[in-house]
């Protein structure tokens, strides 16, 4: 489903490469840990995935299309395919919790219709019925984590790629974080979760990617956290 | 069937798109608060400059045309010239293409209009008084359908078209000559200021426009990371732009109708101070009378300043 081949990654400013000679696969409907230290290289992996940065060499295949070769006009719809959940949440201040996942399903070219009836289930599924019509500002960090969430599987992607989704929570946000993206998983969507928190991997229990220095050192089918 | 049916379906989306577009938009300019107040407030100052220019433009354009008019060839009759020979003149000058005008003044009305005028010199009227004849010449002016059209009226003139019964010319002088370079002179100054002070008018605007785009590129900048997850979420560049144009839009109409009704009180106070000042011209009646050129101007700017600075500001997050 997913391929990086040979994939590496230099910076302008960096000697060392961020990204060094990379072959990974990933099949659909795994559920995958990426784990090191920070600088790693675990985020511009997820970032090459989502087509945020461009690798220096080799490509990144997603099903048969090498994703940074895709035209501009259809970059959007590959993305659509994706859903990213972030660290800092990245949502749109200025929007309403119901309308951040609303915003998602409307840019996708969903009908008023869908929209109506999907938001308000996945309000529902995340727990958040009560806050729909809150301001981020307005929720806690795992509140709007769960909001953020909500946005990624709205449109049912193929994909789940969260980049140190626990980051910036508690352990109780965190371990109700990782159900959530266990029960997304278990309705056949791949996830991809970069990490640092050994709590996180150990809980899931299942496939391993360690990384170091822009290097994968370990990949374990089925694994914990080992650094 | 099946193609109509698609038709109907794609129209349908696009509309469903563009209201959700305008929805958001108006949204953003509503929640944005300060920063859209802001916005609004540059574009006023913008507007309320090129507002400016309009009326500076017709104000100079009314002084122009009112000289213009003021210039005429004056024709003035020796004063034995004889009532029938005047009308016979006359009646050869209406016969030219160019002329528009012909006012004739006699010996008794140039009298009358000079005691009115120096009323109040005593003196004058006295020196008059003694001279126990009137001193004045008959005289007729001549008012060209065009400025351009005068030289050859005065060619015209002394081809010697004026004679009496025993052949000698009445006209005792033309004073087209000496009105010429007065008036010349008078056009070029306005001329002059008319292109020296639309110029400073225009780089103010053209500073202001900059400032207003450098408004909305600031809004814009301070929404990058927004952008950056509206791409990541899948929306097409289109998708994301459309808001923050109908977002400057707003700014940019609202900003208009602002300087709009600013201009009510304001050209209604200047009119009435300065007509008398301005050779007629008066503000207030001049917005009156044209409320739905300049309205469309005022609005017409605010939509393109609006939705051009948001197209241009945003144009350099959607590389990707």
């Amino acid at each position: 489903m997913i391929y990086f081949e040979k994939v590496s990654k230099i910076y302008n400013s960096d000697k060392v490469p961020a990204l060094e000679d990379i072959t990974l696969s990933i099949k659909p409907k795994e559920f995958v840990s990426i784990v090191g230290h920070s600088g790693a290289g675990k985020t511009t992996l997820l970032k090459m995935l989502i087509a945020e940065e461009k690798p220096t060499t080799g490509s990144i295949f997603f099903e048969s299309a090498n994703i940074h070769e895709l035209p501009r006009a259809q970059m959007y719809k590959y993305r659509r395919k994706i859903g990213m959940i972030f660290q800092d949440f990245r949502l749109i201040p200025h929007k309403t919790a119901y309308e951040n996942i609303s915003f998602a399903m409307e840019a996708a070219g969903k009908p008023d219709e869908d929209i109506a009836s999907d938001v308000p289930h996945i309000l529902e599924l995340v727990d958040l019925s009560e806050k729909a019509n809150h301001f981020p500002r307005q929720l806690s960090g795992g509140e709007q984590q769960r909001v953020a969430i909500g946005r990624a599987i709205i449109n049912q992607p193929d994909v789940i790629v969260a980049d140190e989704p626990t980051g910036n929570l508690d352990p109780m946000n965190a371990y109700e974080i990782v159900q959530i993206l266990q029960k997304i998983n278990e309705f056949d969507t791949t996830v991809l979760v970069a990490t640092h928190n050994k709590g996180v991997v150990d809980l899931v229990g299942r496939r391993v990617i360690t990384m170091e220095r822009g290097k994968i050192i370990r990949d374990d089918e089925s694994g914990g956290y080992v650094l | 069937m099946m193609k109509v049916a698609d038709t109907s379906y794609n129209i349908i989306m696009k509309w469903i798109t563009f209201r959700r577009m305008f929805s958001s938009g108006a949204k953003n300019f509503v929640r944005s608060g300060i920063v859209s107040f802001a916005t609004v407030l540059i574009m006023v100052v913008t507007l309320g400059i090129i507002s400016m220019l309009i009326f500076l433009s017709a104000l100079l354009q009314q002084t122009l045309t009112a000289i213009e008019q003021k210039v005429d060839v004056s024709v003035y009759f020796v004063t034995t010239a004889a009532p029938s020979d005047i009308v016979a003149f006359q009646n050869k000058l209406k016969q030219l293409p160019q002329v528009a005008q012909i006012t004739y003044t006699s010996r008794n009305d140039a009298l009358s209009q000079f005691r009115a005028r120096h009323a109040n010199d005593q003196l004058t009227l006295q020196a008059l008084n003694e001279l126990g004849s009137n001193p004045l010449d008959a005289s007729i002016s001549i008012l060209a359908k065009n400025p351009s059209q005068y030289d050859s009226i005065v060619k015209f003139l002394n081809t010697g078209p004026a004679l009496s019964a025993n052949g000698t010319s009445i006209i005792d002088r033309i004073n087209y000559a000496q009105n010429k370079t007065v008036i010349n002179r008078i056009t070029f100054a306005i001329g002059a200021t008319q292109k020296i002070g639309i110029g400073i008018a225009l780089i103010f605007a053209l500073a202001s426009i900059i400032i207003a785009f450098a408004t909305v590129r600031l809004v814009i900048y301070t929404s990058r990371d927004e952008i950056t997850v509206m791409r990541l979420v899948g929306a097409s560049n289109a998708y994301i732009r459309g808001p923050f144009i109908i977002t400057g839009v707003i700014a940019g109409v609202m900003a208009a109708l602002i300087v709009l009704l600013l201009l009510i009180p304001i050209t209604w106070y200047i009119g009435g101070e300065t007509t008398l000042w301005f050779g007629g011209f008066n503000f207030f009646l001049y917005y009156r009378q044209h409320a739905v050129y300049i309205a469309s101007i005022i609005i017409g700017a605010g939509f393109f300043l609006g939705s051009t600075a948001s197209f241009i500001a945003i144009r350099r997050y959607l590389t990707a």
